[in-house]
């Protein structure tokens, strides 16, 4: 039973989805979901012992060996990958059922939970598979949950927000396809270490030239990186409350680490920076997605919006982390991406509690929410403190690897603009806080609840993880230094 | 209870007190203020006898609390300037705290639990920031002073404080993010660490322009210290409540800056590799500058709080100016100072104060034969303003004797020259209040509504009515109290001067 854990990992949640569709009670298929993702990170932290205690784990579908049958490869990169996935899933449907019940009619819950359970099936196949063409077939089964999940959104621009999505989602897929066919074509395996080591034998020859440049177009995409963000505000905006904070901290994170795998792993430092110069074309973009984003946030009128756009702008720090090639810059890029969602997830899990009570997210109607809902809009603090990055908080450990990075790998105009762009999230998240706590409520509102405390706990969760992961590090830093180094030089220190 | 675990426990101790303060809240506002009181006088007692003779001793009391990043560690180490920073903070928090329950009553004001909790949340981040054993410390509480005091400089909740809470959050904040931290991992990714040592850690690590480069950083980046041009939160943060004005803008925030300024060019830097380098000769400038302009514009501001905050600006720039002379005396002139300011900004402001709650007069035009009805408070704010001018028997005359001395030692005129200008300038800006206050005439019998009316919120006008000035007890005790302290610096600078000496103990 425990060597078919990474296996089972992906299973179970992808055959609870039919039982939710089957039983079609909403509450039924909560219960079923839940359990599901719950099991889903119990196995993580399980594999995740396993793995910092007897290193990578190599599960052979069908007892096929690779690099003849498929491989689920669980290493310390992916296995924390695996454990952000599954830990954000896990509290965020642990919160969902009040905030549907506002934004989702009844009738269509169970097809919530089964889109839902599907997209993290996929993500999580995408991040244990070893094969490359696995990953496109995971990521197309987590791209077409999550349309669904977009489009059940509350406004009629949801669906346009999720077509959107999709043609630039599919464009991304095909675009990684095509990758992985020529990847194909010059090495004839599909296994990611397998393809690795013959890439290294075939040298930067047009074709794998094209192959890397459209496998980090097709994952840019998919990870919205600026400019190819276009879908991702909307998206997040229009999507139901609990679909934002769920997809914010996980879709675009797991296409980060597809693309750092493929970068590192297939094409390896020397072929993707010293050949083909990768970090000359991701670092100017991580930057401009920085300044870019994080200024659009600051106009932004909606607050969901408004963190859509910061989510850009952190991708772009995650981004700038792997176009650094250092150990420390990975470090920063992998811890950033369990930080950004830890604290994402509890902004935009603040910002449903909001939708809840209020009914909106505009930044108008949040005026004096201080005095109505004073514990969400504490939450709301704590979530913007860590994402401005002030000591004690996730986000300041993030940017202390980033800064250092660039420091040590002699760009220090780079760390400027790493902090530079930091003043920028002060600047937004403090608009919010001074509507929220400086403003008297709109005249003739009606008084409202605090949110309720299915909903306020796992928000609280959160904000507490994010002070957590500030303050202890061992955990975050620990495994994200030794996964950077795996990925750098190829072996753990 | 060993010296250690005190000084962890005095940065603990004012969390409790917000923790109790926050319990009691305002239903219970007797408990609530009586247990900030207690919480105030007893981490006195505690810094003063506990930590206070194992400094003294030549000890450093150091206590780790946890391992944040491999190789940065949130620590606690005494060394004598933090001893003498902490002293000053703990122990004029209690005497503001009188000064603010009566004050805070007496006006009626909202929110006193909150302004409570914050008060004693900023002089937790004050003692995390004098016990601090390496840079990272000092910013995490650095920043936390930022963060609790933004509630307080924004108490009033209008526009007004709004827009105030915006300079100030913006420019501290600010800095601190973008040069402050840039420092530090800039220290740390050439040094290793962070840690305060004896002689520095820089020495052989970087030269030559990039260190020019750092200090700067370091100097412009803990803009607490309210070099120009990042002074402009200070006079804006005068918009808070009085006890807030005495308290963080003479004490607690503003000498947090000075502190980190002179901390790091002492124990980062390190006076040897500043003198052979010259790398802080520029800072000097930039002092010289900051304090002779901010003098000149005292000069101009007839609101007695904007007077006095350029003062502070005036003032705060002699501390880094003797960072920056590199020199043994500078450096004990500049650390002396921060206890001799102190002492005597917080009586000016608890005089305004005063004088506001007492008269409800905050322009120095209006205060024309105050002195006569409020003779106690004026009598305090004469005392104030020679400490602060440096006059004997005052305890600020010695700082500014070893400030003298540092620049000399150094060998640096202009500096010489600009501190007795300064001084000469000082005179001008302070004593006109008072020789208004006792020798001008009343300018009429009747009461006027109070003016500069976006400086106080004044709606405790109804409260107190239209009757003669006169000294509310609480407002106008501390003051005095205060004032007695700046002449009683004068005859214990010999214990200021022993404790500092064992900076330069190897």
């Amino acid at each position: 039973m425990i060597e078919h854990l990474p296996i089972l990992q992906i299973l179970v949640p992808m055959l609870t989805a039919p039982l939710c569709v089957l039983s079609r009670r909403p509450l039924v298929s909560w219960g079923l979901a839940l359990a599901a993702t719950w099991f889903a990170l119990a196995t993580s932290i399980q594999l995740l012992i396993r793995v910092l205690a007897e290193g990578t784990i190599s599960y052979e579908l069908g007892g096929w060996p690779p690099p003849w049958g498929i491989e689920l490869r669980i290493d310390l990169v992916n296995v924390f990958v695996l454990l952000t996935v599954t830990a954000i899933s896990s509290v965020v449907l642990t919160a969902a059922p009040r905030s549907l019940e506002k934004e989702i009619a009844e009738q269509r819950h169970y097809l919530f939970y089964a889109a839902y359970l599907l997209c993290m099936t996929g993500l999580l196949g995408m991040t244990a598979t070893g094969d490359a063409f696995n990953v496109f077939v995971f990521l197309e089964i987590s791209s077409l949950s999550s349309y669904i999940l977009i489009s059940m959104g509350t406004h009629r621009r949801a669906l346009h927000a999720a077509f959107q999505y999709l043609v630039m989602g599919t464009l991304g897929g095909t675009f990684v396809l095509l990758g992985v066919g020529m990847l194909y074509m010059v090495t004839g395996t599909l296994n990611i270490v397998d393809m690795g080591a013959r890439l290294g034998e075939v040298g930067p020859n047009r074709t794998v030239l094209v192959a890397l440049a459209v496998i980090v177009v097709g994952t840019s995409i998919k990870l919205a990186l600026f400019p190819l963000h276009s879908w991702l505000p909307n998206a997040y905006t229009y999507a139901p409350a609990m679909v934002t904070a769920f997809l914010a901290a996980t879709a675009t994170k797991v296409a980060y680490y597809v693309l750092v795998r493929f970068v590192f792993r297939v094409f390896g430092v020397e072929l993707a920076f010293t050949a083909l110069r990768l970090d000359a074309v991701l670092m100017p973009m991580a930057i401009l997605a920085m300044f870019i984003a994080s200024t659009v946030a600051i106009y932004q009128s909606d607050v969901k919006r408004m963190l859509a756009y910061s989510s850009l702008a952190q991708i772009g720090y995650m981004v700038l982390g792997l176009s650094l090639a250092s150990v420390t810059g990975l470090t920063g890029g992998i811890v950033h991406l369990f930080n950004h969602a830890i604290m994402k997830s509890a902004l935009f899990l603040a910002l449903a509690c909001v939708v809840l009570r209020i009914g909106s997210t505009k930044l108008d109607d949040l005026r004096g929410l201080g005095q109505r809902m004073p514990l969400t809009s504490a939450a709301f603090v704590g979530g913007g403190l860590g994402l401005i990055g002030v000591p004690m908080t996730a986000g300041f450990v993030s940017k202390w690897y980033l800064v250092l990075a660039a420091l040590e790998g002699g760009f220090w105009p780079v760390s400027v603009l790493i902090l530079l762009s930091s003043l920028l999230a002060v600047i937004y998240i403090w608009r919010v806080v001074e509507v929220i706590y400086f403003q008297s409520p709109p005249e003739g509102a009606a008084a409202v609840k605090e949110a309720p405390w299915s909903i306020l706990v796992p928000t609280w969760i959160l904000v507490g993880a994010t002070f957590y992961f500030g303050i202890s590090t061992s955990l975050t830093v620990g495994v994200a230094s030794k996964a950077a180094a795996l990925l750098v030089n190829g072996d753990a220190p | 209870m060993s010296a250690s675990v005190a000084a962890a426990l005095a940065v603990l101790w004012p969390l409790l007190g917000a923790v109790l303060v926050a319990l009691f809240g305002e239903k219970r506002r007797n408990a609530r203020d009586s247990a900030s009181l207690l919480t105030a006088s007893s981490l006195l007692v505690l810094v003063a006898t506990v930590i206070l003779p194992e400094v003294q001793a030549g000890k450093r009391p150091r206590f780790e609390l946890l391992d944040v990043l491999p190789g940065v560690t949130l620590a606690f180490e005494v060394e004598p300037l933090g001893m003498l920073f902490a002293l000053v903070a703990s122990g004029l928090w209690i005497i503001t705290t009188v000064f603010a329950i009566g004050y805070m009553r007496g006006h009626n004001e909202q929110n006193q639990t909150r302004f409570f909790v914050c008060f004693a949340l900023a002089i937790a981040g004050a003692m995390g920031v004098a016990f601090a054993a390496n840079v990272f410390t000092l910013f995490v509480f650095y920043e936390a002073i930022t963060l609790s005091t933004y509630p307080l400089v924004t108490h009033h909740g209008n526009e007004t404080a709004k827009r105030a809470g915006r300079v100030y959050l913006g420019i501290l904040m600010g800095t601190s993010i973008a040069f402050l931290l840039l420092a530090m991992v800039w220290t740390y990714s050439v040094a290793g660490t962070t840690d305060f040592r004896p002689g520095g850690i820089l020495a052989g690590k970087i030269d030559g322009t990039a260190l020019v480069v750092l200090l700067g950083l370091y100097a412009f980046g803990a803009a607490k210290a309210a070099l120009m041009p990042f002074h402009r939160w200070l006079p804006a943060a005068m918009v808070a409540p009085t006890p807030v004005s005495a308290l963080l803008h003479a004490v607690a925030v503003v000498k947090a800056g000075v502190f980190t300024v002179m901390k790091i060019l002492v124990y980062i830097f390190g006076l040897d590799l500043l003198q052979t380098t010259g790398a802080s000769n520029w800072l000097t400038w930039v002092a010289v500058f900051t304090l002779l302009s901010a003098s000149i514009i005292a000069l101009s501001r007839d609101n007695l709080k904007a007077r006095l905050a350029y003062s502070t600006v005036s003032q705060l720039a002699y501390i880094v100016l003797g960072a920056a002379l590199a020199s043994t005396w500078g450096v004990i002139g500049g650390s002396m100072h921060i206890a001799m300011h102190a002492m005597g900004k917080i009586t000016l402001f608890f005089c305004a104060g005063a004088i506001y709650v007492g008269a409800h007069k905050t322009e120095i035009s209006d205060m024309r034969g105050l002195g006569r009805q409020m003779p106690f408070t004026f009598a305090a704010f004469l005392v104030g303003s020679l400490s602060v001018i440096g006059l004997p028997p005052l305890g600020g005359s010695w700082s500014k004797w070893y400030l003298a001395l540092g620049a000399a030692e150094a060998d640096h005129k202009v500096a010489l020259a600009a501190l007795m200008i300064s001084s000469l300038l000082s005179i001008v800006y302070l004593m006109p209040v008072v020789g208004r206050g006792f020798f001008s005439s009343p300018i009429a019998a009747t009461y006027e509504g109070p003016h500069g009316a976006d400086h106080e919120n004044h709606k405790d006008q109804k409260n107190h009515g239209h009757g003669a000035p006169h000294e509310p007890l609480l407002c106008v005790l501390p003051p005095v109290v205060t004032a007695a302290g700046c002449i009683a610096l004068f005859f214990f600078a010999d214990r200021i001067y022993l404790l500092l000496e064992g900076m330069f103990l190897p």
